[in-house]
């Protein structure tokens, strides 16, 4: 991540030295140590570096006479001081000094996590590193929604189109249909890419810890608070918060929920500070927000709130093309992670997968492909490793005729498209006086279920 | 790759069962062995808590013979010098690391105990380390496993498993 990023340690302590070295090194860094100032102006002067970790007190020249030369020979040099007392003068001189910051052992790792990377982005804002961009280009394309459906080609426009923009999204969708996935596409295509998205599972947080969960708490706001928490709003400073399921909240969250969507500023159970958070609101639903409006159930304010931007995820059965793509990535990622040599689908499982309605979307092939896998024992998905029996897909009337076909065809179009009647005539291939004559015809009528 | 997993003062044996078959999921082959591992001389009285570096040299002295990566599980308290604390360490390139789950305990954070999060965040640090002695680094990525988390929220908004870019670097 961070590969053209150098880093000195300069410590006496070899321990010191040899830990701060691994955990820089994990971090991506370019990373080399000294166990002494003089050692530490040696390398200094041999090569580069963008950041010191310096200890105060070492035999010899001591932490704050180093940072004096580093400065002198190179003022834009980051130095963090290391001390393991602090005391406020010290830290004075230090700053006055020059040093970007100063840290007490021992130091919390996030926060020196964050600290070195505040330093490091402020050293190298107009130096983008080549490698980070390349990764972030490739994992901005949306590739894990699988789709070439004339549906899921809208979406990607939708989503290339609104994603730039700090709007605030809807995404409505039945179960499974993959709302999720198309929030983290808007969010890695967006300005915000390189920070969090925060999920919130609204239609599982219990009531009670609702504002422990969203803001977090103080040390001791509660029976068992042993230690301060950030919450998910916390969390998602510079990216974005993903409400998933958002119809299913209560009355309470939602008073909450509209609060901070609007002030974007909140306090953790517990304390008194007022934490501002920069995050995009994207949020799901399942349900008819509008009919839960007018029964008062769900709050039109906040209804207004995140209904800036609206995007329909279709279900599986009115994207039938998609399946057979859907179904071999899900192949080939649970035989990777299953390690299980399984290549293929069979023609007649495929057949199955792509005639059966998935009324659980994506979620439930999803999980089909997964049982076949883990069931399978051939190099390619049998029928009988599918989760669902051959009758649920096959026909089960007597009536073999043309006619009686064209007839349940042309009914499951209709209630796929809650019998919208355009629709299904564009689906059908037919215009709609004909879709018309033959719903007369065959005596169809919405029920027909 | 085989994966060995060592449970050190780890008393959970429904979690080591639940990782054990998580890996045996992912990798080629996961045991569960037994190390015999005397941690008392990694233990630092004033902090309270154990030197993972330390006892990662230990568990080398008795691995020497073993092909394959080698993860420790423990419930005690970690840290290296300077840092509060760790949830884990590993040998990048290497064959060892070591995963606390004491600090993955949601009860540690909030008094609540919630054994299924501990079991994600479990695997999380554990694929993560085992990362590193794959050679990987820290990953942009935040769907990725790799990416670096020094807090719990942290490791909860990670994702649970490698990007495609770092799953290539890995030997299942």
């Amino acid at each position: 991540m961070n590969g053209k990023i150098k880093i000195l340690i300069v410590d006496d302590e070899k321990i010191v030295r040899e830990s701060l070295f691994h955990w820089f090194e994990e971090e991506g860094y370019e990373v080399d140590t000294a166990e002494s100032g003089e050692e530490a102006l040696k390398k200094f002067e041999k090569g580069k570096f963008d950041l010191f970790l310096v200890d105060m007190k070492m035999p010899g020249m001591s932490g704050l006479e180093l940072l004096k030369k580093i400065k002198e020979n190179d003022p834009d040099s980051i130095v963090i001081l290391i001390t393991a007392f602090a005391s406020v003068p010290t830290a004075i001189t230090a700053l006055k000094d020059g040093a970007y910051d100063y840290v007490t052992k021992p130091v919390d790792p996030d926060e020196l996590a964050h600290l070195v990377k505040k330093a490091v982005e402020q050293r190298t804002l107009k130096i983008e590193n080549e490698q980070l961009r390349e990764k972030l280009e490739e994992i901005s394309k949306p590739e894990n929604l699988i789709g070439e459906s004339r549906q899921m080609k809208k979406i990607y426009e939708l989503i290339q189109t609104v994603a730039p923009t700090d709007t605030t999204v809807l995404i409505r969708g039945e179960s499974g249909t993959g709302k999720e996935l198309v929030a983290k596409a808007i969010h890695i295509n967006s300005k915000r890419k390189y920070f969090p998205i925060v999920t919130v599972n609204c239609g599982a947080l219990a009531e009670s810890l609702l504002e422990s969960e969203l803001f977090g708490h103080e040390k001791g706001a509660f029976t068992g608070a042993h230690f301060r928490r950030k919450g998910k709003f916390e969390m998602a400073d510079g990216g974005t918060i993903f409400l998933d399921e958002v119809g299913s909240v209560s009355p309470k969250m939602q008073v909450e929920l509209l609060r901070v969507i609007e002030t974007k500023q909140f306090s953790r159970v517990g304390g008194n500070q007022l934490i501002k958070s920069d995050f995009r609101v994207i949020a799901a639903t399942n349900e008819p927000l509008e009919e839960l409006v007018k029964a008062g159930k769900f709050r039109e304010d906040l209804y207004y709130r995140l209904n800036v931007f609206s995007l329909v995820v279709p279900p599986l059965r009115e994207r039938r093309q998609d399946i057979p793509l859907l179904a071999h990535y899900f192949l080939n990622r649970f035989a990777t992670a299953m390690n299980k040599p399984i290549k293929d689908i069979s023609r007649e499982a495929m057949d199955f997968i792509v005639k059966y309605d998935w009324p659980g979307n994506v979620r439930e092939l999803e999980n089909a492909i997964e049982r076949a896998v883990v069931v399978g024992k051939n190099s390619s998905i049998k029928v009988e490793d599918l989760p669902f029996h051959v009758s649920t897909v096959e026909d089960d009337s007597g009536d073999k005729s043309l006619s009686a076909f064209e007839k349940k065809y042309i009914l499951k179009i209709l209630n796929e498209n809650n019998w919208n009647i355009s629709r299904s005539a564009q689906i059908l291939e037919i215009d709609r006086v004909t879709l018309y004559n033959k719903i007369n015809k065959y005596g169809l009528r919405q029920s027909n279920n | 790759m085989k994966i060995f997993l060592a449970p050190v003062r780890f008393s959970n044996s429904a979690l080591l069962s639940s990782v054990k078959d998580d890996l045996s999921r992912i990798f080629k082959e996961t045991t569960i062995i037994d190390l015999d591992l005397n941690i008392d001389d990694a233990y630092t009285k004033e902090r309270e808590q154990y030197f993972s570096t330390q006892i990662i040299s230990q568990a080398i002295k008795r691995t020497g013979n073993l092909n394959g990566k080698i993860i420790i599980l423990t419930d005690v308290d970690l840290y290296i010098p300077v840092l509060t604390f760790i949830f884990g360490e590993a040998q990048l390139n290497g064959k060892h690391s070591i995963v606390s789950v004491c600090r993955l305990h949601e009860e540690f954070y909030s008094g609540i105990t919630d054994e299924i999060l501990l079991k994600e965040r479990t695997l999380k640090e554990v694929l993560h380390e085992l990362g590193h002695n794959f050679g990987l680094k820290h990953c942009i990525d935040w769907d990725c496993v790799m990416h670096s988390s020094t807090s719990i929220e942290e490791v909860d908004i990670k994702g649970n498993f490698y990007c495609n870019e770092c799953k290539k670097k890995i030997i299942f």
